[in-house]
């Protein structure tokens, strides 16, 4: 059972402003990025390189943009955000576990898909991974996702924050409704 | 120092998402079908607690305004939301819920986040050409916020003072969280929740 919105939107408030107040605010999807150079770099070693003022790089222009930002955290994955991304994964398996977990009907499939489509694991599970290529195509070109720019963006009256939730509503809503008919 | 704040906040924040819901697809298409606005609405609240908290401790001086960091509005962060939200839409997560799902145990998860680190190698293969579109140029002062944070790094778009702003705004999201309606769509079939 999910906690009540007033307690679980203070908690989740409280969350985002402990990362602003200790450190600095959330974000997630760069560290798909951060993955994948990390396994780029270790099949193609000339992707990433050192400068000899100890200055990172890369050969492709994203990697390199902003004095190579990401080329040095793909270089060092023990660093704040990547961490992070790990450590939200080891939280939600504990609150999982500790409530007794999901059940195995609803790992393999979720009940909203179920419900309208019936058992089609294979078809669901192909949903999932063009939505996931969509998602994280347009959080990259958006410079971030719902963590970073919708709720850490807003929460910090950021013009950025509410021209991308403006964006991902406006595609969202429709086509929660066309691909979801039936409510679960 | 900085990798034990990075275990423990984002420990707690994917715990959080797990409570809320937001890890669940069935109640992220719910409030995407304005059948069920439960989530929303922690949402809505949760932007206003965070932006109350922060700004307000920024004006008793207890939270170092350096902190802030602003993303660049630019077209492509309209046209990455637009691609972003029908994403969400079709599979029920976004980046950050997808991972902890995963962890969770749902399989589609994993697949979702296979997709999303090939979507994420597409961008980088293709940035270049979106660079030269120009629709990556910061558009009303790139990376500004709506009032002026004393302090800050980040510009204002207009004079008022940020902090107050930010407080009102706060203010604004939790009145909108308690006055949105459980459910716009449907019959708003009620879900137990603790």
């Amino acid at each position: 059972m999910v906690l009540n919105w007033k307690t679980g939107g203070v908690l989740l408030g409280f969350v985002f402003f402990l990362a602003v107040l200790l450190v600095k605010p959330i974000g997630v999807s760069t560290q798909f990025v951060i993955l994948d150079a990390i396994v780029a770099d270790a099949v193609n070693p000339e992707l990433i390189t050192q400068t000899d003022d100890g200055a990172y790089t890369s050969t492709n222009a994203y990697l390199a943009k902003s004095d190579g930002k990401y080329a040095k955290n793909a270089s060092n994955p023990l660093n704040y955000s990547f961490i992070f991304v790990i450590a939200m994964m080891i939280g939600a398996f504990i609150s999982v576990k500790a409530r007794g977990g999901i059940g195995k009907d609803e790992a393999r499939l979720p009940v909203v898909w179920y419900v309208n489509y019936g058992d089609t694991p294979v078809k669901r599970y192909a949903v999932a991974f063009v939505g996931g290529f969509i998602v994280l195509y347009g959080a990259r070109l958006a410079g971030g996702c719902t963590s970073g720019h919708m709720m850490s963006g807003m929460m910090q009256t950021s013009l950025s924050g509410y021209i991308f939730a403006a964006g991902a509503f406006l595609a969202a809503v429709p086509v929660a409704m066309l691909v979801y008919k039936k409510g679960a | 120092m900085q990798i034990i704040l990075a275990l423990v906040i984002g420990a707690l924040f994917g715990a959080t998402l797990d409570r809320v819901g937001a890890t669940n697809p069935n109640w992220i298409i719910r409030m995407l079908s304005l059948r069920n606005l439960h989530l929303m609405k922690t949402i809505i609240l949760a932007i206003g607690v965070g932006s109350i908290l922060m700004f307000g401790g920024q004006m008793l001086g207890l939270v170092d305004v350096l902190h802030m960091s602003v993303k660049s509005a630019y077209i492509g962060v309209f046209i990455g939301g637009l691609l972003l939200g029908g994403g969400w839409a079709a599979s029920g997560y976004c980046p950050g819920t997808g991972v902890c799902a995963a962890a969770s145990g749902r399989k589609d998860a994993l697949f979702f986040i296979a997709g999303g680190l090939l979507g994420a190698a597409a961008y980088m293969v293709t940035y270049d050409g979106w660079k030269a579109s120009g629709l990556l140029d910061g558009i009303a002062g790139g990376k500004v916020t709506l009032g002026t944070v004393p302090g800050s790094k980040f510009e204002g778009m207009m004079a008022l003072p940020g902090d107050v702003l930010g407080l009102v705004l706060g203010l604004v999201f939790v009145i909108v969280a308690f006055v949105l309606p459980d459910s716009l769509v449907g019959d708003g079939a009620e879900i137990a929740v603790e």
